[in-house]
């Protein structure tokens, strides 16, 4: 079963006396509950694009998101149907998303139903403090009394007010030092355990996704290149893109060597390179990249590209 | 010792709100010429006051003493004058974020010839020739055209790399980067760190880099010291510092990246956060996160100390955390 299914999605932005800019190709995606798909790819490869379709933020240009069996309707200034309260988002930065002139235990019950009153209401603000471990103490204190770290528990406890069933974080811990950086990974991921959600897990830190990811997905200017169960994907990465992404971390080690670099810069979403959009920058290029590669399904994973097409096929 | 930068017991405090706020403590550093050191520890540590104090950058009414020499000359007590000399031609600087080192107004070849003028006293046809050819060394494609263009028509990658070419077009022996690669893609990093090294290599520049990534420590450096609250908790070669740590601030900072597990959460937080300057604990600044705590870790402040060959570290049980490796 999937929780939220990302299909068909194209997202294009229109600015004003330019062309129009394709940042999200065709991507199909899935969570399922329980379930965390880490998504990684370079800046401006679309990845925040997806994220506020895939959470209704904008509407999408083509194809479509469900959540639960419906199609997600992008919110504009209206309310979240009550039927797609389950579907929440934490951002990167929650010096943002938090708002900075109300107590943070008011702000907590913005996402509580409004069917639930009285002292069962008053109730959830602690226990969603709780939950994210911060003292109960918290609720009646601001937004610039925490640390960027405990913010951003506040910002996810937020988040999980309305009892999410899927939770959309883009780049969460990337404003975070190390130490709470893995003090709010580890809190993401013991919710996503305990409470059986989906998660969509954005971020560019790809030995962070290869840690807490199940699935990981790959996108490369617009399009999901490579998509596999992560200890798959980096034990054998299918696509040249994903093995320059793997080859490009930093590792420590006691003789150690600088990281491989890849040739060239990222091109241009508004005149992205017709074929394969990777073929400029793969060292692996050849004729039949200049069309666009199918997706194929090998193993638990999918590829796209002409690498991986057992037998070329012609006419 | 002839080292190229040589900071020794160097202590800062910044003027605060009720009296004078000590941020540094005791710190001693050196970087030799042609040498990539690598300076790491959590934000607010101290890493960057030191990097401001070796640039004269300090705010107004800073309290410095102790030593920071230059090739040999004093720089705590440089006049205007002096810092000019020291600045650009010495001692340059790339940020973490390249938007706030480059002037938005003016072109990439403005920018860039600017400090050759000033500092190699070269005509304007020499470093415009100069200028393409620090562009093509940091990679940027067609150069050329890139000096006529501004900052922001790059990319945030591209953009660190003009800020690096800008960094490096007086010719400076020291070049200290503030992470300068931490806002970007780890393809792009790749590249700045590729950059880095080979400018080491070519041209015997000096690095002293920033970081708090211990991954970009490990693959660029060949000494490093990790700050903690102020003070050099630990030193020594990178690959033997980070593969065996001997200070439990190092070991926790690598229990707390990821290194490969599965879908398990595997990564082991530090409890707490840094203290902040002016509310240190007594003794050991790192004593209340510290898991091998006990009690006469709050009675002094441990000294540095050898710990192995060419290593130190501030630890009073360290002798003990060895004996139970």
């Amino acid at each position: 079963m999937t929780l939220l299914e990302i299909d068909g999605v194209h997202v294009e932005h229109k600015p004003r006396g330019r062309d129009a800019v394709r940042a999200v190709v065709g991507v199909d995606l899935s969570v399922a509950p329980g379930q965390i798909v880490g998504l990684v790819g370079e800046s401006g490869c679309g990845k925040s694009s997806l994220a506020r379709v895939a959470a209704g933020l904008t509407p999408p240009s083509a194809g479509e998101v469900r959540y639960a069996g419906r199609p997600v309707t992008p919110l504009g200034w209206r309310r979240r149907a009550a039927d797609q309260i389950g579907l929440q988002m934490v951002f990167q930065n929650p010096y943002a998303s938090l708002n900075p002139r109300r107590a943070v235990g008011e702000q907590l019950l913005d996402g509580v139903p409004a069917d639930v009153t009285g002292a069962a209401r008053r109730n959830r603000i602690p226990e969603l403090l709780e939950r994210v471990g911060m003292p109960a103490s918290a609720a009646t204190r601001y937004p610039h009394q925490f640390s960027g770290g405990q913010r951003q528990r506040l910002a996810i406890a937020r988040a999980l007010a309305p009892q999410p069933r899927v939770i959309i974080a883009d780049e969460p811990v990337t404003a975070l030092d190390a130490s709470s950086q893995a003090q709010v990974v580890n809190l993401l991921v013991g919710l996503v355990r305990e409470l059986e959600m989906g998660m969509l897990f954005i971020s560019h830190d790809l030995a962070l996704v290869h840690e807490i990811a199940d699935v990981t997905a790959v996108m490369y200017l617009g399009k999901i290149v490579e998509t596999a169960p992560t200890r798959q994907l980096w034990a054998e990465p299918r696509h040249p893109y994903t093995r320059a992404l793997i080859d490009a971390v930093p590792r420590i080690s006691a003789t150690p060597t600088l990281p491989t670099t890849l040739a060239g810069e990222v091109p241009d979403p508004a005149n992205a390179p017709a074929g394969c959009r990777f073929a400029p920058r793969c060292p692996h290029a050849f004729d039949r990249c200049a069309e666009a590669p199918p997706t194929v399904q090998i193993g638990a994973g999918s590829v796209a590209c002409w690498l991986n097409v057992p037998q070329p096929v012609h006419q | 010792m002839g080292a190229l930068l040589d900071i020794d017991r160097l202590a800062v405090a910044l003027p605060g709100p009720r009296g004078p706020l000590p941020i540094l403590h005791d710190v001693s550093l050196t970087v030799g010429e042609g040498e990539l050191v690598g300076i790491a520890g959590e934000s607010g540590c101290g890493k960057s006051i030191t990097a401001q104090t070796v640039l004269g950058l300090l705010p107004p009414g800073a309290t410095v003493t102790g030593s920071a020499r230059f090739d040999g000359t004093e720089l705590l007590n440089l006049d205007r004058k002096g810092w000019q000399r020291v600045r650009g031609a010495g001692i340059a600087m790339v940020f973490q974020d390249p938007s706030a080192a480059l002037h938005p107004m003016l072109t990439v070849g403005r920018q860039l010839t600017e400090h050759m003028r000033v500092h190699l006293g070269v005509d304007r046809k020499a470093a415009k020739r100069r200028a393409i050819d620090l562009l093509d060394q940091v990679r940027l494609p067609d150069p050329e055209r890139a000096l006529d263009a501004y900052p922001h028509q790059f990319s945030g990658g591209m953009r660190q790399r003009v800020a690096i070419a800008s960094a490096l077009a007086a010719q400076p022996r020291l070049l200290i980067a503030d992470e300068p690669t931490t806002a970007l893609d780890v393809t792009v990093q790749a590249g700045i760190l590729g950059l880095l090294d080979r400018l080491r290599r070519e041209t015997g520049l000096a690095v002293a880099f920033i970081t708090h990534d211990l991954g970009v420590l490990s693959a660029l450096t060949a000494r490093s010291y990790v700050f903690y609250a102020g003070r050099v908790v630990e030193n020594g070669p990178t690959g033997a510092l980070l593969t065996e740590p001997r200070h439990p601030y190092t070991a926790a900072l690598l229990g707390a990246r990821p290194h490969g597990g599965q879908s398990t959460a595997t990564l082991t937080p530090i409890p707490g956060g840094p203290p902040a300057p002016g509310e240190l604990p007594p003794g050991c600044a790192f004593s209340p996160r510290c898991t091998h705590v006990r009690d006469d870790c709050r009675t002094a402040v441990p000294p540095l100390l050898q710990a192995g060959p060419a290593r130190e570290t501030a630890c009073v049980i360290r002798p003990e955390l060895e004996a139970a490796a």
